[in-house]
This record gives structure tokens, C-alpha cells and sequence, in this order.
């Protein structure tokens, strides 16, 4: 099975100039992202707040999964497992009265690693589509689990009676101090990812994504490398759903179903792989014209399917591709001029 | 658990194999040879529903009806194959997952525009309708032994076509090495849209077969398109024989898990404990024999050559 | 950077509408949350075409206010409902929220829409914990309470003398509480009690099992698709002529259409049918055929009522609903003529209603209907309210 192709935005190697450049438009993002509420607040929209809320949290759970398809070409088709195992570690304790972010937290991430790091040893086993379809498996062992548990609701899910306070303060509950939180969140994940496949153990897991064979006799235990990519990237999961429970005051079976791992994988394919900033990118263009296009009509997918399609088959490197052709076409206009 | 039980559960589970063969064959032969994911497989089995459905109305007749959806089945299958999929062959998987989940999304919404949401049904003909009583106390659907007889036949058919005729080796070799083929001078794109259009064609003929039993609605292609890669994975991609084992073990597992396990966990436990965590573990089933599976064959029981 | 500033430009967008909603005061808004995609999308069409033709026969206005219904769909996902019903609350400023057709749904949407005194009307989903211990002042139901739907055919079998019954429903919440709501009235043998998972397309393995099993009766929860698959096939196993099938959801005007002959003769549950003789319900499934061509289920009647519901309030509070006390207490009074005729609200603001069986049969006109055959429960009102603390 031929693994997926390096993809055409990766950046292998990064000259000085061109990561400063490379970073200019994941800060523009977030600079974005920090003075929405601004206006939002000053036309009293209190709504979008709620939107991108849900959007910088789905950013999370795609920064991940661009973490593993984009740098380790490990293909997830389960990671809304993890999503669903933090949301309902929230759950769970909020319905046993304990409901501090200081536990709950820590308890989702946790959880949500220890998932990843037993599945991971049996799925990583496995190349390419086969891959996919353990994962999948996966992923479908943990939501039929999730809809047996009679005690949590089963399949109706589970009401939280309140978002989780913080060190004893409810801070989660005001809808702005919530979103400062998790833009918070999403900058340190977007940290942590940027600085991982910048260090040497990103080098070596770029490096098993381009040739595992020759990293293997490079002397690298690669599976190890592979494991440890998967188990942070379901600990971030995790940390995704610990926030959408919140976010909802609600879990549900729901948030692991199959149909969601996908749409993860379609979130990132959109933004552009391997590059971080494109799954936000890509996080945000889905849910926003997901929201948008299904306020003129019920039947939005025959606008969204078909946009899918000619953006795959026009555009290589998804949005940030895009973005990038458009840049170097300026660039080299005024280069010219 | 009676001995006719029993034989009735391995017939339904044989009704279901059977099923997800005729989907996961075409799966498996365009994955095998062009390396596409065909996400779009799924829909296609539902349009087939559809169509058939549709064809209905308009003849009155269940055998017309089928020849037309077959027919129309064909002929948007390979629709989309020079619309779309021609345009991403040799691209990355990845490309292949994205467009093709779009087409599903932009079928299952069209469909509803089309058709309305509610769902709608397909009479059984009426001479295959009604059951014959396989032994004394053991009566079973006409229609059911239809369906197993036919995926049989089809399974045979292609069993012939890929080992005994020009376009099955073809077929083969391009399934071990696709590139090699098209150096042999073998005009590869016309093999690309044959074996498409044929693997569009047997997903709508289950989507016909089916829709007598089944209610035809959005979206009914989405569960038997994972199940249908549940089945090649087991197999082994790119094998017919692997698709064709996989997908009998499958139907077998679910039906007789989903018969037996509450029975089975009554035995270790509490009534009331095996009835709530019986119905999980039967949803499972397939889940967890694939990852044992692909734990211990990580390329599936029967790996094609090569990959 | 395009990515940018599309982004701030639908921020933008958001912002626009928000304000252009702070100027149409005068117009009463209503949200109405429903499924509309996916298979079970028919049963929010049916919701929200009930709900529109009452607006529409009441001339564009619910108790004499110009009413603007805003449509969304939940997907049948609870985070996106969540999402919407916020959006419906901040942005839109609704009064009302209508919705949602599943129980899974209303569990994760009360709280928002009600936590900031909107009220919420659910034409279709009725939990036990809404009814009980979480009951809220601001939730009000046009439906049942789930388990009601599902003691008829219990107390019916019960009643009828059956000694023996063979019970099937989905693997979740509902389905469990639709199975012990049979048998609380149900006091013969159980055979067995199956429990299939969710969506589950092929019922043969089942189907066996009910053959082997030769049950006097067989009860089934099957909603939607479910439903359709289990009657064609439970017809087709030459099953329907010797064992009768009562059933809650599993036969109605949505999955009719698709199970047809397969179905007639299966009895069902209900609050209501199509053939209920009174004057309005005539007159209004007359109009449903008229607007919408097909015939309405439960969702539809419940979603008429719903509007009448309002209707009924906003007369009694001259429009006004910034005295939100006076409106639930208005609403409370459930002060309109309901197309099932008697209804009134108990204290946990769930109906006390009457309870049929009814049985499935072709019209003249070529169309399937279920068809009341008799009362079970007169004026009956759910268990559940002794634990409810509203007054």
C-alpha cells in the first residue's frame, strides 16, 4: 500500500526568512481570533462568541489530527473517540459532583492518552488503509461503549448541571472568559504542535512519513516514535472534548461517531495538511459554512458537496494552498514590477 | 437455542455475506486496481435502490425495473468516473477521501430533493414473494434465498472473469502492478472505466436486491459503505476471494452475534447485565474481530501480490 | 490571509444580522428546531409543515402578533442543536423555541434555551427526567410523556387476556424505557426481551427467534426506518396473519408511505389519529393533505397544537411577552382547542390526555392511515409528576 504522498505545502526545510513568513499567518489568525470578541461585544452579538468558541475547540481536535495525517502519515479515522472519551471524562465526574477543571482535566487528557496509547500499540502495527480501518474500529468500540452506559444516559447523553469551575472560581461561565480560554488553549496546542515536528522528533517522524525503511535502519525504533505522536495527539483530543463539554454543558455518544472522525479528516484535508495553521484554517471554513450555507437552505450539502470536490480537484494543498499560490502571484508581480 | 434456529440464522447470515460482497467486490477491484478510495461507493448502492424504485413506477414491473436501474446504474457510475474520479487517479488518498465524501454528501441531499425524505419501498415480484418451508417448522423467505442465490451467482461469475478471461488478467496484473500494465501498452483508461463502471453496477444491483426488504432512504449508503470496508480490509485489498471470505464471515458474525450473544452471556452472567452489555458487545463483533485480524495479518487474510 | 478575511467578513455578517434584529421588535419570533436531514428528516418536515400551516391558517399572526418562524436544522447532532438554539437565543432574539423531534436532542437544548427565560415547546420528544425531578418552568410539552405512549399497548394486552408477549426495541434510553413502560401494565409471561442495536437494517435473526418463540403478541418500539424494515420483513416471514403486533412508532403517517399493505392490520399506540372525529382535527388533516400532500403523523398534529399553544397564550397576554410569569401562566392554561379535544397541563406542564389504540388501514382513496379502534386511557396523566416541585 502506497502511503499518502508527501503533500505539495509541506515544509521539509525552513529557512530563517521563511518561517518568519511562515508564521505570519497563524498570528494574523489568532490576532483575529483575539479581537472578534471586541466587535462581537460592541454590536452585542453574543452568538458569534459561541461560534468560534466551537470552532477554535474542533480546531484543537483537527490540530491533532493534522499532527498525525500531515506529519506522521498516520490516517485517524477514530479520533473522535478521543474527543468523546475527554468530553465524557467531564461528564462522568460532573455527575459524581466533581466538577473542577483541576480534576477534570487532567482526568480527560489522561484518559483519552491511556486510550491512545493501548489502541496504538495494536493499530500502529498496521500500514496505510488498514490503518484507517483500525482506528475506525476503534473508534467504533469506544461509541458503542459510550451508548451502553445506562448509568451516563446512554445514548440520550448526559446534562452537565453546570460548566466546570476553575480552582473553585466559575469562570467557564462567562461566555467571554470561556473564549479567551480556549483561544488560550488552541495558541498552546498550536505551540506545542509547532514545536514538536520543528524539534528532532519531528524531523524523525517527517522523516518515517517520507521512507520508514530508511529511518528504521537509520537505527530509529520508529513504532516508538509513532506511538508517542499518537498518544499526544489523543491527549489533545481530549483535551478538545474536556472543552466541548463544557462548551455544550453536554456529552453525548454522539461526539464519537464515525461520521465525526471524518469530518475531522475532511476539516484538516480542507485547511491543507501538514502545515498546523491549515487546520485551523480548515476547522473554521467547515463549521463556518456549514453554519452559513445552512441558514439559506435545508439542502446546504448540494452546495457543500460539490464545493469539496472542484476544491480537490483545482486546488492542491487545500485553502492555505490557495492562500499561497495567491501569495507568490503577488510576490512576483512586484518582484517584476 | 433450537438446531432450526440456528439454520435459519446462518441462512440470514449468509443472505447479509452475500450482500456486502456485491458492494465490497467493486470496492475492492477499484481500490485494488486503480488505488481509489471510492467513499462514493455507498451512494451508489443507494441510488440503485432508488433508481430501481423509481423504474417501478414507471413499469410496473419488478425485471424491468431491474434491467433499467442496472442500466442506469451503469451509466452514472461512469458519469462520475469521467466527471470526477478521472481527474484523481495517481493522486493521494487523501484527495481521493475529500472528493468522494463530497459526492456523497451532494447524493444524499439530492436525493432527498428529489425523492422527499420519507422512505420509500419496492414490492418483492410476486411470484418470488411469500416462503417455503425449508424443513418441517422451518419457513423461510423466498426473496432472502433469491438474494443468496444470486450473490452466489455473481460470486462465480466473477470468479470466471477475473481467472479465466483476457480482461480478468488484466484485471489481475493490474491489480498487482498497474503501471506495469499500462507499459505492456494496454489501453489502462479504458480498463480504469470498465472495471468502475462494473463495480458501479454491482453496488446498485445489491441496492435492488435489497430494496424489497429494506426501506430505500437518505443515507442508507452510509452504514453498508463502512461495513463494506470492514469486509475488503479483512479480505485484503484488491481480492476478490478475500472480499467474498470476509464477507461471508461478516454477515455470519453480526447475525449470529446479534442472535446469540445475550443467550451466550447469560451463561457468565446476570439476565439483566447480558441483556445491556449483550447488544453492545453484538455491535462490536466486527469491530473487534477486525482488529484482530488486522493485529495478527496486518494486510488482511488474503493480501494481493505485491503490495 | 484570504481565509482571514472571510472569516471577519462572516463575523461581520453576524454582527449585521444581530443588529438588524435589535430593530424588528414588533415581530414575534419563533425558533423551530427539528431533524430535517438524514433519514429521520421526515419526521421534522412533519413538525415544522404542522407548525407552519397553523401560522399560516391563523393569517401570518400567533395571537394577534406578526410572527416570523425562523427554521433550523439540528442534524440530530446535540452539539449542533446546541449551537443553533444559542444562536436562535442571542442572535435572533426568539420567544419561543419549537423542538426537537428526539429525546437526545431535547436533553441537550433545555438548558440553553430555558437557563434565560425563553420558553421552550417540545411537540414531540417528552422525557421522564423533564417530567419529574428536572421539571421546568419554561418547558412545555404538546406531546406525552415517552412511557404513556407505550403503557397502551401493555395495558391493551393486559386487558385483551394475552398471557404471553415477545418484546423488541432499539439498544438506547428510549428504547429501554419503552419496553418497562409495556410492561408496567403487562402483567403475562415475557418470552423474551430483545434489544437490537440502533439503525439496525435486517430483522431476520429476530424474526426467528419470534417464530420459534410462537408469542401470543409481539410489542415493538421501532421508529423511522427501523420500522419500515421490521414490518416488510415481520409480513414477508408470513409472520403478520398469525401474531398481532402492537407497536409505538413503528407504524404512523411517515413510515406508511413506505410499508404500505405490509402493514395493515398492526396496531399502534396513540394520542390521536388521523380519523379522531372532531370538527378541527377534520378540518386540519383536510388542509395537511390540501398543502402538503400527504398524510399527517402525530409529529404534525403536535406541532399545530404547539402553535395554537402560543396562539392561545399571547391572546390571554394581549401579545405581551416581557411579563414572562404571566405568559407561562398563560400557557399553563392550555386555553385552545386541541386537535385530540380533551388536553390540559399537569403541574410538570406535560398534557393529561386521552390514549387510543389504533390499527393501520387503507382508505378509499388509495392512502394508509392508522385508524382509532378504542380509548384506553381516559384523561391520563404520567407517574413521573410526584416528583416534580412546580406547583
Amino acid at each position: 500500500m502506497k502511503a499518502p504522498s508527501a503533500s505539495p505545502s509541506a515544509p521539509v526545510t525552513s529557512p530563517p526568512r521563511s518561517r518568519l513568513r511562515s508564521l505570519a499567518l497563524p498570528a494574523l489568525l489568532f490576532v483575529a481570533l483575539a479581537i472578534l470578541p471586541l466587535a462581537a461585544l460592541a454590536a452585542s452579538a453574543g452568538y458569534v462568541l459561541d461560534l468560534f468558541t466551537r470552532v477554535m475547540i474542533f480546531s484543537v481536535a483537527a490540530l491533532s489530527v493534522d499532527l498525525l495525517i500531515g506529519y506522521a502519515a498516520l490516517v485517524t479515522f477514530g479520533q473522535a473517540a478521543f474527543v468523546g472519551i475527554g468530553a465524557y471524562a467531564v461528564g462522568i465526574l460532573s455527575s459524581h459532583g466533581i466538577t473542577d477543571a483541576l480534576v477534570a482535566l487532567p482526568v480527560a487528557m489522561t484518559a483519552a492518552g491511556l486510550f491512545a496509547l493501548l489502541t496504538g500499540i495494536v493499530c500502529l502495527r498496521t500500514k496505510g488503509v488498514y490503518f484507517i480501518m483500525i482506528t475506525l474500529a476503534f473508534g467504533q468500540m469506544a461509541f458503542f461503549t459510550a451508548s451502553s452506559l445506562a448509568p451516563y444516559g446512554g445514548d440520550d447523553g448526559l446534562t452537565l448541571a453546570d460548566r466546570n469551575t476553575l480552582a473553585g472560581l466559575a469562570l467557564f461561565g462567562r461566555p467571554l472568559v470561556f473564549y479567551y480560554v480556549v483561544l488560550a488553549v488552541l495558541i498552546a496546542s498550536y505551540a506545542l504542535c509547532r514545536s514538536l515536528v520543528a524539534s528532532r522528533f519531528g524531523r524523525v517522524l517527517r522523516g518515517t512519513k517520507e521512507n520508514a525503511l530508511r529511518m528504521t535502519t537509520l537505527g530509529f525504533r520508529v513504532y516508538r516514535f509513532q506511538l508517542v505522536a499518537y498518544v499526544i495527539a489523543g491527549m489533545l483530543s481530549g483535551l478538545a472534548g474536556f472543552l466541548l463539554a463544557n462548551a455544550t454543558e453536554f456529552v453525548s455518544p454522539a461526539y464519537m461517531s464515525w461520521q465525526r472522525s471524518g469530518e475531522l479528516i475532511i476539516m484538516v484535508l480542507l485547511g491543507g495538511i501538514g502545515t498546523l495553521h491549515g487546520a485551523i484554517v480548515g476547522a473554521a471554513a467547515f463549521l463556518l459554512l456549514e453554519e452559513w450555507l445552512a441558514g439559506f437552505t435545508e439542502h446546504w450539502k448540494m452546495i457543500f458537496g460539490p464545493l469539496l470536490v472542484l476544491v480537490v480537484v483545482f486546488v492542491r494543498g487545500g485553502l492555505i494552498g490557495i492562500a499561497a499560490a495567491l501569495g507568490r502571484a503577488v510576490a512576483r508581480r512586484f518582484g517584476r514590477g | 437455542m433450537s438446531t432450526t434456529l440456528l439454520i435459519v440464522q446462518i441462512l440470514n447470515g449468509l443472505q447479509l455475506g452475500v450482500l456486502l460482497f456485491l458492494i465490497a467486490a467493486g470496492l475492492t477491484l477499484v481500490f485494488g486496481v486503480m488505488d481509489f478510495i471510492n467513499l462514493a461507493h455507498g451512494v451508489q448502492y443507494m441510488l440503485g435502490a432508488y433508481l430501481a424504485v423509481a423504474f417501478y413506477g414507471l413499469t410496473g414491473s419488478f425485471f424491468a425495473a431491474l434491467v433499467l436501474a442496472l442500466a442506469a446504474a451503469l451509466v452514472f457510475g461512469l458519469l462520475l468516473e469521467v466527471l470526477v474520479f478521472r481527474h484523481l487517479y495517481g493522486r493521494d488518498h487523501l484527495d481521493h477521501v475529500i472528493a468522494t465524501f463530497g459526492i456523497i454528501l451532494f447524493l444524499n441531499s439530492a436525493v432527498k430533493l428529489v425523492w422527499g425524505a420519507a422512505p420509500l419501498s419496492l414490492p418483492v415480484p410476486e411470484a418470488l414473494s411469500g416462503s417455503v418451508a425449508l424443513a418441517p417448522g422451518l419457513l423461510y423467505p423466498v426473496w432472502r434465498l433469491v438474494i443468496i442465490g444470486s450473490g452466489l451467482a455473481v460470486a462465480l461469475l466473477l470468479y470466471v472473469l477475473v481467472s479465466r478471461t483476457r480482461i480478468g488478467m488484466l484485471v489481475r496484473a493490474g491489480a498487482t502492478n498497474a503501471e506495469m500494465v499500462g507499459a505492456l501498452g494496454v489501453d489502462i483508461r479504458r480498463l480504469f472505466s470498465l472495471v468502475f463502471g462494473f463495480g458501479a453496477m454491482l453496488a446498485g444491483f445489491a441496492g435492488i436486491m435489497i430494496a424489497p426488504i429494506l426501506s430505500v432512504e437518505p443515507g442508507m449508503g452510509d452504514t453498508i459503505l463502512i461495513l463494506a470496508f470492514v469486509v475488503i480490509v479483512i479480505g485484503g485489498i484488491g481480492s476478490i476471494r478475500g472480499a467474498f471470505v470476509a464477507a461471508l464471515l461478516i454477515g455470519l458474525v453480526d447475525t449470529l452475534g446479534r442472535s446469540f450473544s445475550v443467550d451466550i452471556l447469560r451463561l457468565f452472567m446476570a439476565s439483566s447485565t447480558a441483556r445491556t452489555v449483550g447488544p453492545a458487545l453484538a455491535s462490536m463483533l466486527i469491530y473487534l474481530l477486525m482488529a484482530v485480524v488486522l493485529y495478527v495479518r496486518p494486510t488482511g487474510l488474503f493480501p494481493a501480490k505485491g503490495r | 490571509m484570504t481565509k482571514t478575511v472571510s472569516m471577519l467578513a462572516t463575523a461581520a455578517a453576524a454582527l449585521a444580522l444581530a443588529a438588524s434584529g435589535a430593530q424588528a421588535q414588533e415581530k414575534l419570533k419563533v425558533g423551530l428546531i427539528a431533524t430535517l436531514s438524514g433519514p429521520p428528516a421526515v419526521l421534522g418536515q412533519q413538525i415544522r409543515n404542522g407548525f407552519q400551516l397553523a401560522v399560516k391558517q391563523k393569517g401570518g399572526k400567533l395571537g394577534g402578533r406578526e410572527v416570523e418562524v425562523l427554521v433550523q436544522d439540528d442534524e440530530l447532532k446535540p452539539d449542533i442543536a446546541v449551537g443553533k438554539v444559542k444562536a436562535m437565543v442571542e442572535r435572533d432574539k426568539v420567544d419561543f423555541v419549537v423542538g426537537p423531534v428526539f429525546s437526545n436532542i431535547l436533553q441537550a437544548i433545555v438548558k440553553p434555551v430555558t437557563e434565560g427565560g425563553t420558553i421552550l415547546i417540545s411537540p414531540n420528544a417528552g422525557t421522564s427526567n423533564y417530567a419529574g425531578r428536572d421539571c421546568n418552568p419554561n418547558l412545555f410539552i404538546t406531546s406525552y410523556q415517552n412511557d404513556q405512549m407505550h403503557e397502551i399497548s401493555g395495558k391493551y394486552a393486559q386487558d385483551s387476556g394475552m398471557k404471553t408477549a415477545f418484546i423488541m426495541a432499539p439498544n438506547y434510553q428510549a428504547g429501554k424505557d419503552s419496553l418497562a413502560g409495556f410492561k408496567r401494565y403487562f402483567k403475562g409471561e415475557i418470552l423474551d426481551e430483545v434489544y437490537v442495536p440502533l439503525n439496525q437494517l435486517d430483522y431476520s435473526a429476530e424474526l426467528s427467534k419470534i417464530a420459534a418463540a410462537k408469542p401470543q403478541v409481539v410489542f415493538v418500539f421501532l421508529p423511522g426506518g427501523m420500522g419500515v424494515n421490521f414490518v416488510k420483513q415481520y409480513r414477508q416471514a408470513g409472520l403478520a396473519d398469525t401474531i398481532p403486533v402492537y407497536s409505538t412508532f413503528t407504524v404512523d403517517e411517515s413510515t406508511l408511505p413506505a410499508q404500505q399493505d405490509a402493514a395493515l392490520g398492526f396496531f399502534a399506540g396513540s394520542n390521536w389519529a388521523p380519523n379522531l372525529d372532531n370538527p378541527q382535527n377534520k378540518a386540519f388533516v383536510a388542509a395537511y393533505e390540501q398543502e402538503f400532500g400527504a398524510v399527517p403523523a402525530t409529529y404534525a398534529f403536535q406541532a399545530y397544537d404547539a402553535a395554537l399553544l402560543i396562539d392561545s397564550a399571547l391572546t390571554a397576554t394581549k401579545g405581551d411577552t416581557k411579563d414572562r410569569d404571566a405568559l407561562r401562566a398563560a400557557l399553563k392554561k392550555a386555553d385552545f382547542v386541541s386537535l385530540r379535544g380533551s388536553f390540559k397541563y399537569n403541574t410538570n406542564n406535560y398534557p393529561i390526555q386521552d390514549f387510543y389504540l389504533t390499527k393501520v388501514a387503507k382508505r378509499p382513496d388509495g392512502k394508509y392511515q392508522t385508524e382509532i379502534v378504542r380509548k384506553v386511557f381516559d384523561d391520563y396523566a404520567d407517574p413521573y409528576v410526584k416528583d416534580c416541585k412546580m406547583k
